[in-house]
């Protein structure tokens, strides 16, 4: 495979446009940026309610060059499901050529795929529709004022789950999606981050490329809820990664895949304290609370790198 | 633009105009602080392009050659990825001044 270089990607027709609302320092438009540069079949997008839903398509404009469809928070993978069964339809009826390719692509936040949208996700992918599922997760619902979502990680401080002298903030630890998605035992499962392009490109291609179900979980740096200096997104993830906060893996057929491995593992209070929903927890009295986050990290990244030795 | 009403729109409110957001310039955001390019130092590594959130990376060919005020944001994430010693992108202060006409 010959070496996918930056410069050639930029090449490429924006199939997301210029002009849309997402804040300063936003994830989520870089995240698709490259995703959408990783097929060059036509493609159809359906996005769940979420920020990139409501920030790109405020009437009467729209920053989509394909075809979109907005679906309600809860059923972006049936619309995907939906459309990928008209589509086979009309092959089977000849009305579109066999071999014609046209991607599916769902896309979701952390709301609208960990808690409203999972029940048809999960559906959609266990009938096994060929479509690809993105969640970009910022670990809040961003988009309606930053209430806590299932994505949200353990002590940190959201409007539903706030921060004070009665509580540590969130005092769940996080649902481990990716890890449920596996479960499915779908042709195609990742986690990735925008800080590792490449990485991020290669799955995006492979999932466009498999047939059958597909999700990726992206990581998505949120300067407005995650209370950070815009410039500073693209580190935070990096961050993310080293503490293994956020590792990157990917389950092919099965099969447990670690893509990166930092050289030394950084104590998560390195990526606890870059961000002000986190400020809390270096009082004296929620010093537990960083030591359970620890101890939750290493026991997941311990787990997973069990299950890639398999 | 004159504004449309209900009469005019779409059956089922379908926007045929793709990718017509760019009519939206989100560069009148940026509030006290923009980035300046500095052709020299530019090892062309396109980080620039990939990081910026709101597509205001000008490239030419295979080149970078400057950046889109119409909608940069000033977000700075350009400035802060932008790998040299010498950086060919740095945050410089911007005067803000009223739009047009108010």
């Amino acid at each position: 495979m010959a070496a996918v270089r930056l410069k050639d990607l930029a090449q490429k027709e924006d199939r997301l446009v210029a002009g849309h609302g997402m804040c300063l320092g936003c994830g989520i438009p870089i995240i698709f940026k490259i995703i959408l540069r990783a097929t060059d079949d036509p493609l159809i997008v359906t996005c769940a309610t979420g920020c990139l839903e409501v920030c790109t398509t405020i009437f009467p404009r729209t920053a989509w060059n394909v075809t979109w469809i907005h679906s309600a928070f809860e059923n972006a993978a049936a619309t995907a499901a939906g459309i990928e069964a008209m589509y086979r339809a009309l092959k089977n009826k000849g009305k579109i050529p066999q071999e014609k390719k046209i991607k599916i692509l769902a896309i979701g936040g952390d709301g609208g795929t960990y808690d409203i949208g999972f029940q048809a996700l999960s559906g959609a992918v266990e009938r096994g529709h060929d479509f690809v599922y993105v969640c970009y997760d910022n670990n809040v619902y961003a988009n309606t004022g930053g209430q806590r979502s299932s994505a949200t990680p353990l002590g940190a401080s959201a409007t539903t789950a706030p921060a004070g002298t009665k509580s540590p903030g969130k005092i769940q630890p996080r649902k481990d999606l990716t890890r449920i998605m596996a479960a499915h035992k779908i042709p195609y499962v990742a986690q990735a981050s925008p800080n590792k392009w490449l990485d991020l490109y290669n799955k995006a291609k492979k999932a466009f490329e498999i047939e059958g179900s597909a999700f990726i979980n992206v990581l998505c740096p949120c300067p407005t809820e995650w209370k950070y200096e815009e410039s500073q997104g693209i580190k935070l993830a990096q961050l993310a990664n080293d503490t293994c906060v956020w590792p990157l893996y990917e389950v092919e057929k099965g099969h447990f895949k670690i893509n990166y491995k930092p050289k030394q593992k950084l104590p998560v209070t390195e990526w606890l304290k870059s961000q002000g929903r986190f400020r809390h927890l270096f009082k004296e009295e929620n010093a537990w609370i960083i030591e359970a986050i620890q101890a939750q990290v290493d026991e997941e990244w311990e787990e997973l790198n069990k299950l890639a030795e398999m | 633009m004159k504004k449309e009403t209900w009469r005019e729109l779409t059956i089922g409110t379908i926007n045929l105009n793709a990718g017509n957001s760019i009519t939206n310039l989100t560069g009148t955001w940026r509030s006290g602080k923009k980035p300046e390019f500095i052709e020299e130092n530019c090892i062309q590594c396109f980080f620039c392009w990939l990081y910026c959130p709101h597509f205001a990376i000008k490239v030419e060919g295979e080149k970078v050659i400057g950046i889109n005020y119409d909608y940069c944001t000033g977000c700075g994430l350009c400035a802060e990825e932008c790998p040299p010693k010498e950086k060919a992108i740095i945050m410089v202060p911007e005067e803000i001044k009223l739009a047009e006409g108010r």
